[in-house]
């Protein structure tokens, strides 16, 4: 055995790099919003239906995640957060990447179909085309706006969810793929308000580089104020009520008051405090979207013993 | 001074994790795989397999 052999084996794989491939923790944000598009909607669904297509829709998640992987590891070499991914790290070679994400996108999609039906398994489909083809290899190194893009992938599970039960597109539906668009950006601009990174060496156009903090800090409230009125006409429809809607009220009138509050800072304040502000509104942020389809399922859950909705 | 051979490299592992892991994961997804079948064709009381004595209602 040469030298050269015994320092390529010490970067094999191991279980756990393959399923890092597949981007654990967006899964568990998939896994959750699809479970709650698929709970509130009025179709009840086979428990072991349910389950199925939720591990499906996750596992189209996760293959996009790795066909991500695969087409930037050239910027994920250059970026601190990202070096340690499997591909950059050694681990997993590019094309071994591009098999796995290729091979689990059609597995996925099939077996939602399966399990499913057409409607989910087309959405499922076009969510993962959406991500790699139009975010990842067009538009994430192209425009400033790529987060507000990039959002619109993370925001189909729960409709994809709906349409396992019903089988459809609805208002709702259409309203909770709008909730987590709307929501993507504050929260992303936000973090980049406060993390050092390293975008720019990367080539990746991020607002806070391209157009300033300030330009930032404005594009921060218009989403803010945008994503309140989705939330709150997300309420008005068949799956919201009265709990839903009382927490959409507190949530987004601290949410409006924290991007308010970011907006009258400028740079001197935000250095001075260590970002105090973007941090908690970014924390907020988390806590504002698991609220709100937590309430989502509060109000499946009372509506089963006859409490929920209007 | 000679190096001492390890019986149990880490590559092996990390190999091992690899197989056993694969392994689960193909065990649940045919798991998976059989309770969804049993759940789309075995629990439809309007499903008419086209046997004497099964159609709907009897």
């Amino acid at each position: 055995m040469t030298d050269t052999s015994v320092f390529e084996t010490e970067k094999e794989a191991g279980f756990g790099d393959y399923f890092a491939l597949l981007k654990p923790r967006v899964m568990s944000l998939v896994v959750f919003t699809a479970l709650v598009g698929l709970i509130v909607a009025p179709v009840p669904v086979h428990p072991m239906v349910a389950l199925a297509a939720i591990l499906f829709i996750a596992l189209g998640g996760g293959a996009s995640g790795a066909l991500n992987m695969w087409w930037d590891a050239d910027i994920d070499r250059l970026m601190r957060r990202t070096q340690k991914r499997p591909i950059p790290a050694g681990k997993v070679a590019e094309g071994e990447a591009f098999s796995i994400g290729i091979a689990l996108s059609f597995l996925a999609v099939l077996m939602l179909f399966l399990a499913g039906g057409l409607v989910a398994a087309a959405l499922l489909a076009f969510t993962i085309f959406f991500y790699v083809v139009i975010y990842t290899m067009w538009l994430k190194r192209s425009t400033p706006q790529n987060i507000v893009i990039g959002g619109a992938a993370g925001a189909f599970p729960p409709m994809i969810g709906w349409a396992v039960a019903t089988g459809g597109v609805s208002v709702e539906s259409v309203l909770m793929f709008a909730l987590t668009f709307a929501w993507t950006p504050p929260h992303f601009w936000a973090l980049a308000l406060f993390v050092k990174n390293d975008y720019a060496n990367a080539h990746v156009p991020m607002l806070t580089v391209t157009h300033g903090r300030d330009a930032t800090r404005k594009h921060i409230l218009g989403y803010t104020l945008a994503l309140a009125v989705v939330a709150l006409a997300l309420g008005l429809t068949s799956i919201g009520g009265p709990t839903y809607m009382a927490v959409a009220v507190v949530l987004n009138l601290l949410f409006i008051r924290g991007a308010i509050g970011i907006l009258r800072r400028d740079d001197t304040a935000s250095y001075a405090d260590n970002h105090l502000a973007e941090r908690k509104f970014f924390k907020l942020s988390l806590a504002y979207l698991f609220l709100h389809f937590g309430a989502l399922l509060v109000e499946a859950t009372l509506g089963a013993y006859g409490l929920g909705g209007w | 001074m000679a190096t001492q051979i390890q019986a149990e490299h880490e590559l092996h592992r990390r190999r091992l994790s690899r197989n056993v892991g694969l392994g689960i994961v193909l065990i649940l997804f045919v798991g998976l795989v059989y309770g969804l079948t049993i759940a789309k064709v075995g629990t439809d009381p309007l499903d008419d397999l086209g046997i004497p004595g099964t159609e709907a209602g009897q």
